[in-house]
């Protein structure tokens, strides 16, 4: 057994973590400002957390993952890590010339109390920043909050960095998708120009993170959302940021500051999310649903129905990000599975009480906690036994041990590919995601059942 | 497919370099310089190397930090110790089974945490009011689910900063729960690099562990081996040669290891180090304390590891030993020359560049050497000059103000303890006849004449060198592969092995030689470009018929 010291008997703990369900506020940072187009992400801190961050990133997108640190050493620790963050913005702007330098900070730095504004203003002022050139910020203590935090906190960075107070209205509709894959920001942006809306999607990591193989390495790929674009946020006729968690502070500082009105949208995976985001788009363009859009939302419903029988009554036990798990739950429900133990490292008080709320009429008590780790999600597995397990790669161990099929989303997926070409979101994600449950349970089936009930057609 | 008969003539070393720092910064440049030398070859004078230097902020360095070093690197692989890390939530969680150590947990009553992420999770309010508290808690937690033996604790850069005490906090809890319960000042802004947290980490097995039970375990030519950690199954591979000779790994450092290894790891007779880098300190400070003496030993390549199984039976000069060790190699060979017999035409004439650790980017040139493929460039990512340049040169190393942070234990004779395994006349006569103690020669006297040596390389420095050189392979970590093979240059992971391996042994060089070929003349690389990219512009159109 890979977990074989987990009791079944649940004893509150206080102090210890044991198999988070989260991890670290800048490494959500570090992927938003990779959304950016022709942006370096900055680690302030020491090296380790840049290179820490940098290996889950590229384990999970089997991608180049570029961002530099200021390698304190423990004169920075103690004297502060100004003159380090100086240096480091002359080399890059000297060595890897992007647009953008998108500094976050780490505990350490956050610890000293640097102020990286400050320390960027007088970057600027003794011209290491070239003309046209920005470097931005992000407040990321993790003790505070998880990756998505972070992630959160750096797109909250690009709109008081970038966007720019003109009093213009520019038409278009500001997108904050979330910490979602490269593969949703697409078919996110697939959606609104089908419907017609013009949207500026901040961050993008579409062809940042999942990009081709040509001979020719590009430090900063041709993708990412443009700095003009991201200057113009402030210029939209709303934002519509999707998850409370990882969107919402951007859209409402958008909506404050800006005076831009937003709308935060549960992460349109599933069914119900995904009419809710259809239906705000279609609200916001002023046109009918175009037909195309009806018709993948048709074949969603067409396989959910043809399957229903299979999905009905399967307990689930989820593992994940707050607004995922929301949306992955609301998905569940619909299509009859029984969403019985979830958990998220983030901590958010509405979280719990989100869950209870979308699986009130389940009919049963449902273990949920916000913020847990696997530990307790494995000790109520054990007590009682799930048909499947959605989560990240971490769940293997739990799936292996207690013999369950997993079915993996979130972060990070270090063990399979896919997540970075092929959306959850939207009903095109619905179905691929609707696929995913479906074969893990029918594979299940077929290793399970006596050969004298081996089913030909399912 | 063609077989190229000779290597691609050398880059100039010199022209090299220029192009390599040409970008920097007047300054950086400067620094970087230092960091690169030519090889002089086998006779030549051995240049020094800057190395063990800080990290130039901003520049896309390949580096750790200290507690990777300690925690991840050291401390990691064993298996029954609960490794509680001590910050926030990150420092653990990136730690959580990353680096591929694997262990033999398989015995029914065998305690593996290995498996699990322990973490205090910091939150503001422990770093406002300080977190000792917390951690107290934590350790008891852990103790009433777990009951491990042991509890190492790690503390991660915020909490040295807040004046948190893991030792005192240790301490208190070994007396409170009558366990072993130990700190790690490891604190990743310590040090310049990973390097630092295995000096922590062997101060702290020496200070904790090492010697704490005097039971002899038993078995013949008794001896440990340090500095290998087991990625891939490596250390499995050694351990089966081992059995084999009738050799008897008391304890291993720290790959497939145990709490009570360590504990009677001072009853062996010999040390032999795989990673110098990692674990000399060890190594050194048990020959001080117990007597024991140490060689250099390489399981990197089939000739190399025979040579390393001669060395440990040289040692024990006993005949029984030495015929077995001859057994055992005639046994293994065949295989191991069948195999290379097969990839040897489609790898001979290839080039290789390695840069990563602080051992394996020399251990490996003797894989690439064995597959007729050249190592062209290379450098460790945290090794101090000793590793490039050979232990003679200690002396000389000026110990500047980061190393200095780094605490040297004063080990002395234990009067009780300590036996000399060899009197100083056998080591002599032992050295006379080419068994060397305390030696390592580093990477340089090894590389052909006017290759590279390039210490911490960075992102930069590689897209060039790739640019000069186009070699057939490049060999470095997780965060450099993506971006080499975007160029169309394979790019083989020695720390994690792309999740393959082992390649420790015979064995294992037959698992590389296999590898490599397959990685130099995958056809993929023949699709990188489309056919209508050859000539893009539409000179004809179909005429149909
Ligand atoms: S110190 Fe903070 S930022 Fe760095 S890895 Fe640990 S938790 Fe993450
Ligand atoms: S906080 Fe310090 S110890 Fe933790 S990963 Fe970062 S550099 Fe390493």
């Amino acid at each position: 057994m890979l977990l074989r010291h987990t009791p079944t008997e649940i004893t509150e703990r206080s102090a210890l973590v044991i198999n988070p369900a989260k991890t670290c506020q800048p490494v959500g940072a570090m992927y938003a400002a990779l959304g950016i187009e022709g942006c370096l992400p900055h680690s302030h801190g020491s090296q380790g957390c840049c290179s820490y961050h940098r290996s889950a990133l590229t384990r999970h997108y089997k991608e180049p993952v570029m961002a530099a640190t200021s390698s304190f050493t423990e004169g920075s620790s103690v004297f502060g890590g100004q003159a380090n963050l100086l240096q480091a913005i002359n080399n890059i702007f000297t060595v890897y010339n992007p647009d953008v330098i998108a500094v976050h900070t780490t505990c350490l730095s956050e610890t000293i109390g640097d102020d990286v504004p400050q320390i960027a203003e007088k970057a600027r002022q003794e011209g290491k920043v070239p003309a046209g050139k920005y470097v931005i910020n992000a407040s990321t203590p993790s003790y505070v909050g998880s990756h998505v935090t972070g992630f959160s906190n750096m797109c909250l960075g690009m709109v008081k960095g970038l966007a720019v107070k003109t009093g213009k209205k520019n038409g278009k509709v500001n997108i904050i998708p979330g910490f979602v894959e490269p593969s949703d920001m697409e078919e996110i942006k697939r959606l609104a120009a089908e419907i017609g809306v013009p949207i500026t999607l901040f961050p993008d990591t579409s062809g940042v993170l999942n990009g081709p193989l040509t001979g020719k390495f590009r430090m900063f790929p041709k993708a990412g959302t443009p700095v003009e674009a991201l200057k113009g946020v402030g210029e939209a006729i709303g934002t519509l940021a999707m998850g409370e968690w990882a969107s919402a502070d951007a859209a409402r500082y958008l909506d404050s500051e800006f005076k831009v009105p937003c709308r935060v949208l549960d992460l349109p995976i599933g069914l119900a999310a995904t009419d809710r985001f259809i239906d705000a788009l279609r609200k916001i363009a002023g046109v009918a649903v175009p037909e195309k859009i009806e018709f993948e939302r048709g074949q969603l419903v067409d396989m959910i129905s043809d399957q229903h029988q299979y999905f009905y009554g399967k307990k689930v036990a989820l593992a994940g990000d707050p607004d995922q798990l929301i949306a992955l739950t609301e998905f569940l429900v619909s299509m009859d599975m029984l969403p019985i133990h979830i958990v998220t490292g983030t901590p958010g008080k509405k979280f719990e009480g989100r869950i209870r709320e979308l699986t009130k009429d389940m009919g049963r008590p449902v273990n949920v906690r916000g913020p847990g780790d696997m530990f307790l999600l494995h000790q109520w597995i054990k007590n009682e036994p799930v048909d499947l397990l959605i989560g990240n790669t971490y769940m293997k161990y739990i799936a292996r041990d207690e013999d369950i099929p997993l079915v993996r989303h979130g972060f990070p997926i270090l063990d399979r590919v896919g997540h970075s070409y092929f959306p959850t979101v939207g009903y095109k994600g619905g179905l691929r995601l609707a696929e995913k449950i479906l074969s893990a349970l029918l594979d299940r089936k077929d290793r399970d059942s006596p050969e004298s009930s081996f089913e030909l057609t399912l | 497919m063609a077989t190229k008969s000779k290597t691609k003539p050398l880059v100039d070393p010199e022209d090299a370099k220029k192009a390599l720092v040409a970008k920097y910064p007047a300054k950086v440049g400067r620094r970087r310089a230092q960091q690169m030398v030519a090889a002089p070859g086998a006779d030549g004078d051995i240049p020094e190397v800057t190395s063990n230097v800080r990290t130039i902020p901003g520049i896309l360095s390949m580096r750790g930090c200290t507690y990777a070093g300690c925690k991840g690197v050291v401390l990691g692989p064993t298996r029954d110790i609960v490794n509680l890390v001590h910050g926030p939530i990150g420092c653990s969680f990136y730690a959580w089974l990353t680096r591929r150590n694997q262990t033999d947990a398989s015995a029914p009553t065998a305690e593996n945490f290995m498996n699990y992420a322990f973490s205090t999770d910091m939150q503001d309010n422990d770093i406002v009011f300080g977190g000792e508290k917390k951690l107290k808690a934590a350790i008891r937690e852990a103790y009433a689910i777990f009951k491990p033996k042991a509890i190492g604790v790690f503390a991660t850069c915020p909490v040295g900063l807040i004046g948190d005490d893991v030792h005192s906090v240790a301490r208190e809890m070994k007396e409170e729960l009558g366990i072993n319960v130990f700190g790690f000042s490891c604190e990743g802004y310590k040090g310049v690099s990973q390097s630092a947290g295995h000096h922590i980490a062997n101060n702290g097995l020496f200070k904790h562990i090492i010697g704490n039970d005097d039971t002899n375990t038993g078995g013949k030519y008794r001896i440990n081996m340090l500095g290998e950690y087991n990625i891939g199954g490596d250390a499995f591979e050694i351990e089966r040669l081992f059995t084999d000779c009738g050799i008897t790994l008391v304890s291993s450092f720290s790959g497939n290891s145990t709490y009570d290894q360590f504990a009677t790891s001072h009853t062996a007779d010999l040390n032999v180090v795989m990673c110098h880098r990692s674990i000399n300190y060890v190594a050194e400070m048990m020959e001080t304390k117990f007597g024991i003496p140490w060689i250099k030993v390489n399981f990197i390549g089939a000739d190399a590891s025979a040579k390393s199984l001669r060395k440990i039976a040289a040692y024990f000069e006993d005949k029984a030993l030495m015929d077995k060790v001859e057994e055992v190699i005639a046994r293994e060979m065949p295989e191991v020359e069948k195999a290379l017999a097969e990839v040897l035409p489609r790898t001979t004439g290839k080039t290789a560049m390695l840069f990563v650790g602080g051992s394996r980017a020399h251990h490996y040139q003797e894989l690439f050497k064995e597959l007729g493929m050249t190592t062209v460039a290379a450098g460790y990512e945290f090794a101090h000059r000793d590793d490039y340049e050979g232990r003679k040169v200690l002396p000389s190393i000026k110990v500047d103000a980061d190393s200095r942070n780094i605490e040297e234990l004063h080990v002395e004779k234990d009067p009780e303890r300590y036996r000399a395994r060899k009197s100083e006349e056998d080591i002599k006569r032992l050295a006379a006849q080419g068994l060397t103690f305390k030696d390592y020669e580093g990477m340089i006297p090894e590389m052909d004449k006017n290759t590279l040596i390039i210490d911490d390389l960075n992102e930069h420095e590689a897209e060039r060198l790739i640019e000069l050189y186009k070699p057939d392979i490049f060999c470095a970590g997780i965060k450099e592969k993506y971006g080499i093979q975007k160029r169309g240059v394979p790019l083989k992971q020695l720390h994690s092995y792309d999740y393959g391996g082992p390649y420790a042994g015979f064995k294992g060089a037959v698992n590389f030689y296999v590898e490599i070929e397959r990685m130099v003349n995958s056809k993929i690389w023949g699709y990188v470009k489309a056919p209508w990219q050859e000539n893009p512009e539409l000179s004809a159109r179909y005429a149909w018929e």
